[in-house]
């Protein structure tokens, strides 16, 4: 397997960079549902920001508005001083959005997914773009499955596609969603590696949405707490290990209790 | 009071989405393998189906109309009858209706099933505006398909008059008065006229299920609900749209 300390160079350095991300006062509803409220941090450039929380916490909404695919209820994500859904960000800032399902284009093959933004943003010549799109494909030891569908991909191959396709992407600001779900050890330390390798050399700013406490103390620079619509906590990786806030140790340590109640009603209804 | 709000939303966006697309319109010629793709969903995948009822709307047409004439011994003008029949009305409407069966439908449930499983996310977050990518080729392949389509209905529609008028016992009439009286009433601008309908009912089916798709929210269920949405609101514009541009052109 393929691991970025044994492909010294990757991807070419972008040449713009680092961006920064401000979330102001960020609240979103919808309708009478209130999924988070007040979220207020910032995010350097460079920096490697992972945000966790229970689900349905509201993490993947909330990178989302950084995506600039939604609009907030109020408050506001500033990117590089620029509002995140403003279309002078979208021209200016090369933001990726690594999805939890992937969101490969189906109709297209896997070489043709991630050839997509280069072509589409005239960013070299054919031969370059080949290029480029083979080396994040074997970064993810994904070689072997460039004229293959997504359909014939199990649900970790096209989260290992939707990576690379990222990457090709050369981004300035790399969103992940759970990145590391459906993977397994392996590569999950390898996608950890991929994180850090281009915070490192590429000063990629990276927000990372997952419930990988490993992922967050091997990579993140800062991790942010969502719990029931409210950003609890924020504090480097090492709080995590005795974190003062019960709900997030809870989290983090749950205790197993058999005879707990809810169990019992399990093993009856079973 | 909500039905009108909602039918008010539908065309402002709709109306929106046209004018995101036509502000791309500069990109056409990189699209160009894109642009031919849809020329041939849109076009040649419908020429048959086009083609076998376009002849038989013609044959049913000729056939009704010897029988509605044998009584008043004007058989010679069954060829301007069918000939003007379909050039300004029947050719466009029929291919209009054709293309909203076989690739309106198709776009939207391709576009809506793009929506929910977040692909149009995704070309959001790459910079590229699904409007140039998804909406703009469509829009450029149906305008020009839509005319030809139709000038093919209207040929082979003519033909299968002219068959049946020369077959059917009590109609007996030759191709040669068949259409020396389909030329003699049925001008160039009848058939120009039938190919601007056309034109208007092709984009605009297209936009609508553009839209449509696009919109979609929700699980695959949706998908459907979609597509049959689509389908039946490019149906009702095209009749009602029918009746407003042949005030227009009339």
């Amino acid at each position: 397997m393929a691991s970025p300390a044994s492909q010294p160079n990757p991807l070419p350095a972008a040449e713009s960079p680092a961006v920064g991300v401000s979330v102001e006062a960020l609240s979103k509803s919808y309708g009478k549902l209130d999924v988070f409220k007040d979220v207020t941090f910032a995010v350097e450039p460079g920096e490697i920001f992972v945000l966790m929380g229970p689900s349905g916490s509201g993490k993947s909404v909330l990178l989302r508005q950084v995506a600039g695919l939604e609009t907030p209820t109020s408050g506001r994500v500033m990117i590089d001083g620029h509002d995140a859904g403003s279309a002078e960000t979208r021209e200016h800032v090369r933001r990726a959005l690594v999805f939890q399902a992937g969101a490969l284009f189906n109709s297209l093959s896997v070489y043709d997914n991630l050839a997509l933004y280069p072509r589409e943003h005239q960013m070299g010549t054919e031969d370059q773009i080949r290029e480029k799109v083979m080396r994040a494909l074997e970064i993810l030891s994904l070689g072997k499955t460039a004229e293959t569908f997504p359909s014939q991909l199990s649900g970790g191959m096209k989260k290992r596609v939707a990576i690379a396709r990222a990457l090709v992407m050369e981004p300035q600001l790399l969103l992940y969603d759970e990145p590391t779900s459906e993977l397994d050890p392996v590569m999950s330390a390898t996608i950890d590696e991929i994180i850090g390798s281009l915070r490192k050399e590429y000063h990629v700013t990276s927000v990372v949405v997952s419930h990988d406490c490993d992922l967050a103390l091997s990579i993140a620079d800062r991790v942010g707490f969502l719990m029931d619509g409210r950003l609890v906590h924020v504090g480097k990786p090492a709080d995590l290990r005795e974190p003062a806030d019960p709900r997030i140790a809870e989290f983090l340590n749950p205790k197993i209790d058999v005879g707990n109640p809810r169990f019992k009603k399990i093993h009856t209804e079973t | 009071m909500r039905q009108i709000r909602s039918i008010l939303e539908g065309v402002g966006s709709t109306v929106q989405l046209l004018l995101r697309a036509l502000s791309y319109v500069a990109t056409l010629p990189r699209q160009s393998s894109r642009f031919i793709e849809q020329c041939y969903l849109i076009g040649y995948t419908t020429l048959p189906i086009v083609g076998i009822l376009s002849f038989f709307i013609g044959s049913v047409l000729a056939l009704q109309a010897g029988y509605s004439m044998q009584n008043f011994g004007v058989m010679q003008f069954i060829g301007s009858l069918v000939g003007l029949s379909l050039a300004r009305e029947l050719g466009p409407v029929m291919v209009a209706i054709l293309v909203t069966g076989r690739v309106g439908s198709a776009i939207t449930a391709e576009l809506a099933s793009m929506k929910v499983y977040q692909e149009v996310d995704a070309l959001i977050t790459m910079n590229i505006p699904p409007e140039r990518m998804l909406v703009l080729p469509r829009l450029a392949a149906v305008a020009v398909m839509m005319p030809v389509l139709t000038v093919i209905a209207n040929i082979v529609g003519w033909f299968g008059g002219a068959m049946i008028c020369k077959y059917t016992a009590f109609i007996s009439l030759s191709p040669k008065a068949y259409f020396a009286s389909m030329v003699q009433y049925t001008k160039f601008k009848d058939v120009f006229d039938g190919m601007v309908k056309a034109e208007v009912f092709g984009l605009v089916v297209v936009l609508v299920c553009c839209n449509i798709g696009l919109n979609t929210r929700g699980g695959p269920r949706e998908i459907g609900a979609s597509v049959t949405r689509a389908v039946v609101v490019s149906l009702i514009l095209i009749l009602v749209l029918d009746y407003f541009v042949t005030k227009i052109l009339i």
